[in-house]
């Protein structure tokens, strides 16, 4: 398969702050490739090199084996979604879409080609006279695209386009995205913090945090065995227990928790007895009232705090008995757990494979 | 609300303000209309009359000063324009962030001196003995001192001078509104930095430019001071005609007669102004 | 191009260098009249003939400084009452005029209002004369009329005070209304709501919010009438402003007493700037 962006060791310095951190990854032809990240993680820096906006301090950028060094944005095969999209404001929707095209020196005939056929394909035809501020959320969304898309970039970045857009039009315009690049199979490079657009859209996704990258996967992989603690908390959520390794072999290890209760989990790492660690557990890994028949699971009991209705995504708020460590537990609405309310005392159990364990940050440094 | 309440607010507001325009500036205007169409006769007794306006145009002195003032005044305009625009730009858009406040004071100080210090700081640094000279004589550039003030040259440096801040401040504000990343999304796009000039920043820049332009003009054609100092005898600028009707030869009905003429032309400049570039003054007020 | 974007070392240096040819034309002429106002020398200009204060304090038949220098003292003394009855008048029917274009509403405002920005569009030269005009005619009618000789109405310090303000509190209204339009007029429904009226409403809380644009109208105001040349020249009676009586002096040959004048405007004008400056970063 092609590779259609390399990026090799890459930095960025300000002053004295490390925006980037020797950072690699590869995307290939075709692909979607997400950077998922809190806010000031370095991930708009990393695609602003990318596109030739900031000049990396150090490494390599190659796009389709070209090396971008020294190449102004202007002259890179790459086209950037801005934030706020950036749409020009004086120019109708077909002159932002012809601008690019415009200073390839494209002919006239050519030119309005090209952008009546890009309209039609993000579904805005007749919308090359409308005025920008004109458009809908959505509608300015797909103008950015085609603005873009319409110089057949090799690659094209986008900087958290759906950031501004309501929920509702958020949700919807996920899937768009994802469809339209299916069909117009360029790559795309896209940055977010919101890990349910990474992992909804993404083939790959990297998770970068204080300008490295912590892991790259796919959304599968990165949900289900997060390599770093990072990762386990900023992907998803994880109810968290700190304790301390009691035994352990090359597969699993018996854990005593800083409020006194005893887990078996799965471990990855090579982990010694005496080991601090912390404990990730998903809300949907822990069963309410399990079958008693059931093997290989931790079993203790919670107080109901309360009740978190949220449709599909609805968890209990609980806490386990005798300590005050807060739990968030899964709670499917298929009726069968209606009888439960606040402050009564259940039973939760939770596999040996689902716990993901990690030593402690302070013992690794 | 009670109505009497509201009723005695708005008169409270509106009498000063209708007394200060009408009192102030549309009689004396309509007052300036009527006195252009009147002469004094032989009696000394005051009659309608068309001559005034005569006078303009069969005196060729009348006429090609007042077409002077409008082409150096559309001419100090643009080169105003073309100062300012990098100047804004640098200060909104280059400069490093923690230095802009300063440089924007920097900018501004000046223009809080009054204009007759700011002409006489040319006049001394220009005139025969003035200290340009001074310095390229002892530099040995020239031989003999030369009198680079009285000159169109120099007019149009201090006219320029006079007026930059009212170029500079309305760009400034116009660029700060300017998103940079619509300069990026350009140059991402594929722009040169012409293109993002003429493409980008100067549509953007618009309102302000022509608001910059329309006080600029306004001022340099209404300026008496810097055309009467820096100025030649042969510089001769519409006001100093008007100056000259009404103090010197006390013709007040000629004078009033090239006072209007004066504001018919920076009324249709102004207008002209708005119209091609599609804006309104309201919005370039504000 | 932006400082935001790579950029190449001869751009940034051509376009710092730039930037210091406009600063050093920008203050050449200033810091040059600054300077030879303490040389010691007949005329303004160099050579560098030593350090002297004269121009400022001396008292002699051939060097009389600026601190004994009657016509000049007088003529300060003049601008600033002018000056300070401008401000005064310019803020208060300006203030009005805010209020009115921004809170009222009523038939003709849109005219109302493009008559209020005209002063803008008028050369001041216009403004001055025909002022002049309309005060004469006013005046020989009263005069004729019922043979009242009315001071106001001739050329001096009322006229021109008139004459100023005139523009003056055009820039004040603008001024003015740009802050009253950021004003949250909830604050005023929840004062009458709690039992004011109108009058009491705008005394203690809208006047109260537009202060800062107040003190700023009113020192650009004051600088305004203060430097203003251009109408003042039209309505000037035996009472001259400064910029009048200086600009008789640079007309009819220079002595560096208006160096010395000039230095001390300069001076002042740019403390009262930045402490206007001051005050308006402060507000914000």
């Amino acid at each position: 398969m092609q590779i259609d962006l390399a990026v090799k060791d890459i930095s960025k310095t300000f002053d004295d702050f490390m925006a980037v951190d020797n950072v690699s990854f590869e995307v290939a032809d075709g692909s979607f490739f997400s950077i998922l990240g809190p806010s000031g993680c370095g991930k708009t820096t990393l695609l602003r090199m990318i596109a030739g906006l900031t000049e990396p301090t150090a490494g390599t950028i190659e796009i389709r084996g070209k090396s971008m060094l020294g190449i102004p944005p202007n002259k890179r095969p790459v086209n950037l979604i801005f934030q706020h999209l950036a749409l020009f404001p004086m120019m109708n929707v077909g002159e932002n879409i012809a601008f690019g095209l415009k200073r390839r020196g494209d002919s006239k005939a050519v030119i309005n080609e090209k952008v009546a056929t890009i309209l039609e394909r993000v579904d805005l035809i007749g919308f090359g006279d409308k005025k920008v501020d004109q458009l809908s959320g959505g509608q300015k969304q797909r103008v950015a695209i085609a603005r873009c898309l319409v110089l057949e970039p090799a690659v094209l970045l986008l900087d958290e386009p759906l950031g501004a857009l309501d929920l509702k039009l958020r949700e919807q315009m996920k899937v768009e995205l994802k469809k339209l690049q299916a069909k117009v199979g360029t790559t795309f490079v896209y940055i977010t913090h919101d890990q349910s657009e990474a992992l909804v859209m993404s083939d790959h996704v990297a998770v970068m945090n204080q300008g490295v990258f912590e892991q790259i996967d796919t959304p599968q992989n990165l949900y289900n065995s997060p390599d770093t603690p990072f990762v386990a908390q900023f992907v998803g959520d994880n109810n968290t227990w700190s304790g301390r390794i009691r035994q352990c072999d090359q597969k699993t290890a018996e854990i005593e928790t800083t409020d006194g209760r005893v887990f078996r989990t799965q471990i990855r790492q090579q982990l010694q007895p005496g080991d601090e660690v912390d404990l990730f557990l998903r809300p949907e890994a822990m069963l309410i009232q399990p079958d008693a028949g059931l093997a290989n699971l931790n079993r203790f009991e919670v107080i109901v705090k309360d009740l978190l209705f949220d449709g599909a995504n609805s968890r209990l708020l609980a806490h386990p008995l005798d300590a005050d460590t807060e739990l968030l537990i899964a709670l499917p609405q298929t009726h069968q757990y209606d009888y439960i309310q606040k402050n009564d005392k259940i039973e939760i159990g939770w596999d040996e494979q689902s716990g993901i364990c990690f030593l402690r940050k302070e013992n690794q440094d | 609300m009670l109505k009497g309440q509201k009723r005695w607010g708005l008169f409270f507001f509106l009498a000063p303000v209708v007394l200060w325009l009408f009192v102030m500036i549309v009689l004396p205007h309509i007052d300036l209309l009527i006195m252009s169409f009147r002469i004094e006769n032989d009696e000394g007794q005051q009659i309608w009359s068309l001559k005034n306006y005569l006078n303009f145009f069969e005196e060729p002195i009348y006429w090609l000063t007042f077409a002077r003032t409008a082409i150096y005044s559309i001419l100090v305009t643009f080169l105003t324009f073309v100062i300012a625009l990098p100047v804004a730009f640098y200060i909104t858009k280059v400069v490093k962030p923690k230095y802009q406040g300063f440089l924007l004071v920097l900018l501004l100080l000046p223009f809080w001196v009054s204009e007759l210090v700011r002409v006489y700081g040319w006049m001394i640094l220009l005139r025969e003995s003035g200290v340009i000279n001074h310095f390229l004589l002892k530099a040995g550039l020239l031989k003999q001192p030369i009198e680079m003030l009285y000159r169109d040259s120099t007019m149009i440096l201090g006219l320029v001078y006079t007026s930059m801040l009212f170029m500079v401040v309305p760009i400034i504000s116009v660029l700060d509104s300017l998103d940079n990343s619509l300069i990026e999304a350009a140059y991402d796009l594929g722009a040169n930095m012409w293109t993002i000039l003429f493409k980008i920043i100067i549509p953007h820049a618009t309102p302000g430019i022509v608001s910059g332009s329309i006080v600029v003009f306004m001022l340099t054609l209404g300026n008496y001071l810097t055309p009467n100092l820096m100025g030649g005898k042969n510089s001769l600028w519409f006001t100093e005609q008007i100056y000259n009707q009404f103090i010197a030869s006390f013709n007040w009905n000629q004078g009033s007669a090239f006072g209007f003429l004066l504001l018919v032309l920076s009324s249709i400049v102004v207008w002209l102004g708005l119209k091609l570039t599609r804006q309104n003054l309201k919005k370039v007020v504000q | 191009m932006i400082r935001t974007l790579p950029t190449s070392k001869t751009y940034n240096r051509c376009f710092k260098l730039y930037i210091v040819f406009y600063f050093f034309f920008l203050f050449a002429p200033l810091f040059v009249t600054c300077v030879l106002a303490f040389n010691d020398s007949q005329f303004p200009s160099l050579p560098w003939k030593g350090f002297t204060l004269e121009w400022f304090t001396a008292n002699l038949p051939q060097r009389v400084g600026i601190f004994n220098d009657q016509i000049n003292l007088d003529s300060i003394w003049v601008s600033f009452r002018v000056a300070f009855f401008v401000t005064l008048l310019s803020l208060a029917v300006g203030t009005c005029a805010s209020f009115l274009f921004e809170q009222e509403d009523f038939r003709f405002k849109q005219g109302l209002y493009f008559l209020m920005l005209a002063p803008l569009v008028v050369p001041g030269v216009i403004l001055g004369i025909s002022i002049l005009l309309f005060s004469n005619t006013l005046g020989t009618h009263f005069e004729t009329s019922w043979n009242l000789d009315v001071e106001l109405f001739r050329p001096g310090f009322w006229l021109v005070v008139l004459g100023q303000f005139s523009f003056i509190a055009t820039l004040v209204t603008l001024v003015v209304s740009a802050r009253l339009r950021k004003f949250d007029r909830t604050l005023e429904e929840a004062a009458m709501n709690l039992g004011a009226n109108r009058f009491e409403v705008i005394w203690h809380i809208t006047l109260k919010f537009l202060r800062p644009a107040l003190i700023g109208a009113g020192a650009v105001a004051f600088l305004m009438s203060f430097e203003n040349f251009n109408t003042t020249l039209f309505l000037v009676g035996y009472e001259a402003t400064l910029p009048i009586n200086l600009y008789l002096q640079v007309r009819d040959g220079s002595t560096p007493v208006i160096n010395a004048i000039s230095f001390l405007l300069i001076v002042g004008t740019s403390l009262l700037a930045l402490l206007n400056l001051y005050f308006s970063r402060k507000s914000k």
